[in-house]
């Protein structure tokens, strides 16, 4: 006999790490959403804004919640599938340590204004690399113990832990590619439309391969062993996981429809997404179906109560998600709260559900001993459900309402609402619906807190130890004949080529085009790159998360030519480091905002947008014009932009500053003349700079 | 259009090799034992002993009491 003792403590640091982070991601996210609803609970500090706390709130929940979910997960179920411990208890630890330290080291840099302005990638390259280099021991660790197993078939949940491994590896790197200002400041390698496909090439992976394959892996894990059912179809499960890692790749376009991409690629997108239905049908019904002859359990079972839910979260948010992707649905979905509606289903309902499940069977079994209450995680249950309902069904009717009345005509041919401000206030109820959705879940996450704490205080933790017979080789010969996929399933690097393969032909056919073929991206003799104020200005613009309420896109819709103005050509972004185009409404498009204004108008808004803009739900950047303007980094900026390929000349780079302070000499003088003097050393110059330039050099081209 | 140049033949290229793959799986009998991996997966190893035959985990024998986490050694 062998004794095998596994690695439970990793384990029960990354399940001890899960619910510390998710408690502090889901406040966040009830914060923002109070936010939302009246923008005083940013309680007038400048590090709680809306767009600071924002990435803070997707960070946390997806990283840290997630993330540490994943790890804890995937260390449980590799060992007990593998037969072994873990190949390295140092990596582990190291592992567990850095990954936690990239989460604080992320937090702050949100709060202090440090991103990089791209949604789900917010994180500056010193802390990219972190990430980078802790995945890297993750996969070390988990390639290590495939290697040194004692079970020569692997199991499906393996497939998926491996393709989610490589996938993210190759999406981090290559989205975040970027060429440093400062420890605190870089510019992507990409610009504009290239910045664009590769980010939602990204961000979209980062769904299907972080919030998706990890937790299918986890679900033919756990789902069967609470329920003491064999999966449903085992046949399926390797068709739903080959089929996924070959689709979700080319779904990423479908997050920028009507943009500025080339139609093609948005096509392809909206196809490929339209397609992803299959698969991901038939994984929740292979994950439904696992339950049959145990259906009655889930009136007595919590674990299955959650899990039951999950799954079928996962079956709508998937429906959802290609129907959304359709072009014609898209017109009226993207920039609504649908968007945020359709990620909360997936991400509360689908990860959020499969998460608690693992914790309710996971804790008890660890610590030895049974759930503390199982009434406790029955309300947990329905707490949750409720709160999800409540978040995904006023934010239908808040993002339905808004698209249609953005789209609203008069029979004098004008726009019905042609103030955005009324399209905002009236989905105020909708917005503290939502806020009550979030907070029933967020106390439903605070009942498991006390049940689970209860659980393991009442039990004893120990690592388990297993007796598995014989002293055979761990590779021992097989009766069975070794058919092609059979060989690939033994061999664990060979599998992750071939997933790597798979995977990144996807994202080559859809990027290469853009890089290489230069008519694509038709450049406008008019459009200049950002003089150096204006590139301090749009940084500040990346540093406060503009774009999580202001979209820089207008679609070629008649009601956004007739409310913002010409729609936007692919060739206008080509100096834009990152892209800005944004995701979310909450406010108006800016691509257009130029020249709209006078600049005493924006100083005002900026002091307070409702001395401009009453019902506004923005929040005050009152400290804009208080702040000083630095320019230490800016003659650096620009030679990272010309390093790049922006043609700013010697000259500029060299007086990059003296040109800088005279332009916001001129910006104040012309605020001095409306009757507020005194800003010409204030950040808002800058930002005033730029917002004033958005949009305007094509006009100068003759349209 | 030069962009087709790069399009056409790699997804030409790219659904012949999945056609090609999933015939090659199906005539080398990939699926002929879909059948004991999912009812392996169920079946945890017996847990250790120590010397005086206690369980080394802390946790008393299994009694067959009602609840989840007493579903361990048999799953069926």
């Amino acid at each position: 006999m062998i004794t095998v003792r596994y690695d439970d403590k990793i384990v029960k640091s990354f399940l001890i790490a899960t619910l510390f982070w998710g408690t502090i991601g889901m406040t966040a996210g009830v914060l923002l959403a109070l936010q939302l609803a009246d923008w005083h609970f940013n309680f007038g500090l400048k590090w709680l804004s809306f767009g600071r706390l924002r990435p803070v709130h997707t960070n946390a929940v997806i990283f840290a919640f997630a993330g540490n979910a994943i790890f804890a997960g995937v260390y449980y179920s590799s060992q007990r599938l593998l037969k072994t411990r873990l190949f390295s208890d140092v990596l582990s630890r190291i592992h567990f340590w850095g990954w936690q330290l990239i989460i604080v080291l992320a937090a702050l840099s949100f709060v202090f204004g440090v991103t990089t302005g791209k949604e789900y990638a917010e994180l500056e390259w010193p802390i990219d690399i972190l990430v980078a280099v802790i995945w890297l021991v993750f996969a070390y660790n988990f390639f290590g113990t495939l290697v040194k197993r004692r079970e020569k078939h692997l199991y499906v949940a393996l497939w998926f832990y491996i393709g989610t491994i490589i996938t993210i590896t190759v999406l981090h790197v290559v989205n975040s590619l970027a060429i440093p200002v400062s420890l605190t400041k870089s510019y992507p390698i990409y610009a504009g439309v290239q910045d664009a496909l590769v980010q939602w090439w990204y961000g979209h992976n980062a769904v299907g391969f972080f919030l998706t394959t990890p937790f299918l892996g986890m679900m033919y894990y756990f789902v069967p062993k609470a329920a003491g059912r064999p999966v449903y179809s085992y046949r399926l499960s390797i068709m739903h996981f080959w089929a996924l890692v070959f689709l979700y790749i080319w779904a990423g376009p479908h997050h920028l429809h009507y943009t500025a991409l080339p139609d093609w690629a948005q096509s392809l997108g909206m196809v490929f997404s339209v397609m992803l239905l299959a698969p991901s049908w038939g994984g929740m019904i292979n994950g439904l179906l696992t339950l049959r002859g145990a259906w009655e359990r889930l009136r007595t079972d919590p674990v299955l109560k959650f899990f039951a839910a999950a799954i079928t979260f996962y079956g709508m948010s998937t429906f959802e998600g290609p129907l959304m992707s359709i072009k014609s649905v898209n017109a009226l979905s993207h920039y609504t709260d649908w968007t945020v509606g359709h990620v909360h289903s997936g991400a509360l309902g689908w990860v959020g559900l499969l998460i608690f499940g693992m914790c309710y069977w996971l804790v008890p079994r660890m610590w030895n001993t049974k759930l503390h209450s199982v009434a406790m995680a029955n309300a947990h249950f329905w707490l949750a459900l409720v709160g999800i309902l409540f978040y995904v069904v006023t934010m239908w009717a808040a993002g339905v309402t808004q698209g249609l009345m953005w789209k609203e005509f008069t029979a004098d041919a004008m726009l019905a609402y042609p103030g955005f401000v009324e399209t905002v206030t009236k989905l105020k109820p909708y917005y503290w619906g939502r806020a009550l959705g979030g907070a029933l879940f967020l106390a439903g996450m605070i009942v498991a807190l006390v049940n689970l704490w209860k659980t393991a205080k009442g039990g004893r933790f120990a690592d388990e130890q297993v007796s598995l017979p014989g002293e055979e080789p761990a590779h021992a010969k097989s009766t069975i004949s070794m058919h092609w996929h059979a060989v690939v399933e033994r061999k664990p690097l060979l599998l992750a080529l071939l997933t790597l393969v798979v995977m990144s032909v996807g994202g080559i056919v859809e990027m290469l085009p853009t890089f290489l073929v230069k008519g694509n991206i038709p450049t406008i003799a008019s459009v200049k790159p950002w003089t150096p104020l204006e590139l301090e200005g749009r940084d500040m613009y990346v540093r406060e998360g503009c774009y999580t309420c202001h979209s820089q896109m207008v679609r070629p819709f008649r009601d956004e030519v007739a409310r913002y103005g010409e729609y936007s050509r692919p060739g206008e972004f080509i100096y834009d480091r990152p892209f800005q185009w944004g995701s979310k409404r909450t406010g108006p498009d800016l691509h257009r905002v130029g020249g709209k204004y006078s600049s005493l108008w924006h100083l005002r808004h900026l002091q307070d947008p409702r001395l401009t803009s009453p019902g506004s739900l923005m929040p005050s950047y009152a400290f804009l014009l208080e702040d000083e303007l630095d320019l230490s980094t800016t003659q650096r900026k620009i030679k990272v932009q010309r390093m790049l390929g922006t043609p700013y000349t010697e000259d500029e780079e060299a007086n990059a500053v003296a040109i800088a302070r005279a332009q916001a000499r001129e910006v104040a003088a012309e605020l001095e003349r409306d009757g507020a003097p005194g800003f010409e050393n204030r950040e808002v110059v800058a930002l005033i700079a730029y917002l004033q330039r958005l949009g305007t050099d094509i006009k100068k081209g003759g349209l | 259009m030069e962009v087709l140049f790069v399009l056409i033949p790699v997804s030409v290229a790219l659904a012949a090799a999945s056609v090609v793959a999933c015939l090659a799986a199906i005539r080398g009998g990939q699926y002929d034992d879909l059948e004991s991996p999912r009812w392996r997966m169920l079946f945890d190893d017996r847990r250790a002993r120590g010397a005086d035959g206690l369980m080394l985990n802390g946790e008393k024998e299994p009694t067959g009491a009602t609840g989840p986490q007493t579903r361990r050694s048999n799953p069926l």
